[in-house]
């Protein structure tokens, strides 16, 4: 009898090209995305050596970090401008297909790969930012590299890769209303911290995944690098197949229904065993707010900002104190009633169409409160004129948001659009750092609809509990 | 790529946790065709730069001696989050060589080995030990990190083992060109690439099929 695998191990195994001792391995690379901020700097890496690039038929591109997200997208920085510039010659002297600003296949990498199916089940995919687990949500096995490994991946269609150990966080019952995808993730880093998950592939499953849409998935996997592991993954299942099926990347015809057979193949064998597992309560989990400059520093909207007075180890209570200080908060009042300044909808995190209808049914026929200014950043051309179609936009416009052009954008300010120092934000990104959304911005981190009712109330509040619409 | 043999300097302990590479390089100073060489000078910008621009002078690397430390001692997660490489190079920029802390995020683990920084991964008790004894000599106390023996020395003379996967120790002992190697075996990845393709053609044939 052969020892039961987990949905990483199918996928690892399925990859080795060579063992090379110490766990490590030399393994293929199925697809590689390349994004403006340093794709053409690992291109020309490859250039500058007089190397071709091994497979450019697996190799993507987008434009997303350094592009405005204005209307008409006025106001790209100098420095964007000579990146895309640099991007779109390399890309089309070396054969590999760009989707450019106003095509469809256009925004955030991580939106852009699963949309067009450029991203599959059981396939191993890389890109030069650090969120590229997002992926994980489609049963693949994705992550994040540096600069000088995309030059490699470039050169030789392959990475060296220490096997990491396998955790497995099962997320059972059924989330309460308001509750959201990213509830649930912002609520396991709370629980088991910013480097619980370092040196591990986490599989994402239980019954409120196996209920969850796939682009729910994609929000979970996401976060998984907030835990600290490269990769985050969840077994592709029948959502998975109907979420893929024509789009234009993915298999067609008798090529689809082989991959199918193959990728019903794919999830854990019942008895597949964990380095650890991590069971969490769904039922017990509210909506989730960071207070903080991790991740990690996360509570329940009905709950408190810590006080580090009531702290009792040194060092932490240093960490919280500094936290808050950065964040102008007080130690142990309610975080809800926290006055905002900004919301920003957006990121590979949430930016997606269900993301986008989550904060628009919150903002239908109310309007955002006048302190606060507030934005929707689609995560793709295919998402904004999906969104368009529907009409999203006018509910935003109308209650007061601007309906923006689709990038990374305030996630991470690459294109100089930043919050203001001290001003407060609640985002629907990823990370709260320290600097992240601009010099001595305030970030808070929290759902789409979440973010919609805090633009609505001028302050962080409860999504369950906004007044009555008028 | 650059080696890394061994190295005996003065070492600056930012023990804080969680320091993420947002924190090492702003992303504002990292958008650009050639930021190489541009970056030493924002390394840690929000912790060594008060908001008037001038240096804080609480911060451990403008204090002397630290000030020419070749080492940093870092606490948990040092490295989490974004996966910029410039992180790496603002603090090599800095001319700091080696980094000895209790975890690193692994990206910016991998980066460094990529660069010539050599992070050696010690249990947080020892860690500490080092911050502090280095602190009792207000920093005058150097930090030896050895490569080829695999071995921290602190300023007593307590030495202290570690581990590091022996790729990787090879690689920066040389200073191997990494993808030269791999480019050696080019015929092993195309005879796995031929193979995979009868058994997967979706993947080597992106929407293959009709």
């Amino acid at each position: 009898m052969t020892t039961p695998q987990t949905l990483f191990d199918k996928i690892w195994n399925s990859h080795v090209i060579a063992e090379i001792g110490d766990g490590t391995a030399l393994i293929h690379i199925d697809r590689h995305i390349l994004h403006d901020l340093g794709g053409s700097r690992a291109l020309l890496d490859v250039r500058e050596r007089h190397l071709p690039v091994h497979n450019p038929e697996l190799t993507f591109a987008t434009i997303d970090h350094t592009v405005s997200s204005a209307p008409g997208r006025q106001g790209t920085i100098a420095s964007g401008i000579a990146l895309m510039k640099a991007l779109r010659e390399e890309t089309a002297a070396t054969g590999i297909r760009l989707f450019d600003i106003d095509q469809p296949g256009q925004g955030i990498v991580h939106v852009v790969g699963p949309e067009l199916g450029i991203t599959l089940p059981g396939c191993l995919l890389v890109c030069g930012d650090s969120h590229t687990c997002t992926h994980g949500g489609m049963g693949a096995l994705a992550f994040g590299v540096g600069w000088s490994e995309l030059a490699h991946v470039i050169a030789t269609q392959t990475l060296y890769q220490r096997r990491p150990r396998t955790m497995r966080v099962r997320f059972e019952g059924n989330p309460a209303p308001g509750v959201t995808p990213k509830d649930l993730i912002l609520a396991l880093i709370g629980e088991i911290g910013t480097d619980g998950g370092t040196g591990y592939a986490v599989e994402y499953a239980g019954s409120a995944i196996r209920d969850m849409s796939v682009e729910g998935r994609l929000t979970v996997c996401n976060l998984s690098v907030e835990l600290g592991a490269k990769m985050g993954l969840i077994a592709p299942d029948e959502k998975t197949y109907a979420y893929l099926e024509g789009r234009p990347y993915a298999p067609k015809g008798t090529v689809w229904l082989r991959a199918v057979e193959a990728w019903r193949k794919l999830p854990s064998d019942p008895d597949a065993k964990y380095d650890r597992e991590v069971l969490i309560d769904v039922t017990k989990i509210a909506p989730q707010i960071t207070w903080g400059t991790s991740p990690e520093h996360v509570v329940s909207v009905d709950g408190r900002i810590p006080d580090p007075a009531s702290i009792a180890d040194a060092d932490r209570r240093k960490a919280v104190q500094m936290a808050l200080d950065y964040m102008g908060l007080k130690g142990g009042a309610p975080i809800a009633g926290t006055p905002v300044d900004w919301v920003f909808i957006g990121s590979c995190t949430n930016s997606r169409l269900s993301d986008l209808q989550a904060a628009a049914e919150v903002v239908r026929g109310r309007k955002v409160d006048p302190r606060v200014r507030a934005w929707v950043v689609p995560g793709s051309e295919i998402v904004k004129r999906d969104a368009e179609a529907e009409g999203l936009d006018r509910i935003f416009v109308e209650a007061g948001f601007e309906w923006r052009e689709p990038g990374c954008s305030m996630c991470l300010a690459s294109n100089g659009e930043q919050i203001p120092p001290e001003q407060r934000s609640v985002s629907t990104s990823n990370r709260n750092f320290v600097g992240r959304q601009g010099p001595r911005a305030r970030t808070h981190l929290a759902s789409p609809a979440m973010a919609a009712a805090a633009a609505i109330a001028g302050a962080i509040t409860d999504v369950r509990s906004l007044d009555r619409r008028p | 790529m650059k080696s890394f043999r061994k190295l005996t300097s003065i070492a600056a302990p930012l023990m804080r946790a969680n320091v993420d590479t947002d924190i090492v390089i702003p992303i504002s100073r990292m958008v650009g065709n050639s930021i190489r060489g541009t970056l030493g000078k924002w390394a840690f910008t929000s912790l060594r730069y008060l908001p008037d621009g001038s240096e804080n002078p609480e911060f451990v690397l403008n204090r002397e001696p630290y000030r020419n430390a070749e080492i940093l001692i870092t606490g948990p997660n040092f490295g989490c989050g974004s996966s910029r490489e410039p992180a790496v190079w603002a603090i090599q920029e800095m001319g700091i060589k080696a980094i000895v802390g209790s975890g690193f995020g692994d990206i910016f683990y991998n980066n460094c080995f990529q660069n010539g920084v050599l992070p050696v991964i010690l249990d947080p008790q020892t860690v500490q030990e080092i911050a502090e004894e280095v602190e009792q000599t207000q920093g005058t106390g150097k930090l030896s990190v050895d490569l080829e023996a695999c071995q921290v020395t602190m300023p007593s003379g307590r030495q202290i083992a570690f581990t590091v996967e022996s790729r990787r120790r090879t690689g920066l002992l040389e200073g191997l060109d990494e993808i030269g190697a791999t480019l050696r075996r080019d015929d092993e990845i195309r005879a796995f690439q031929a193979r995979d393709r009868d058994e997967r053609p979706w993947i080597h044939m992106p929407g293959a099929g009709s």
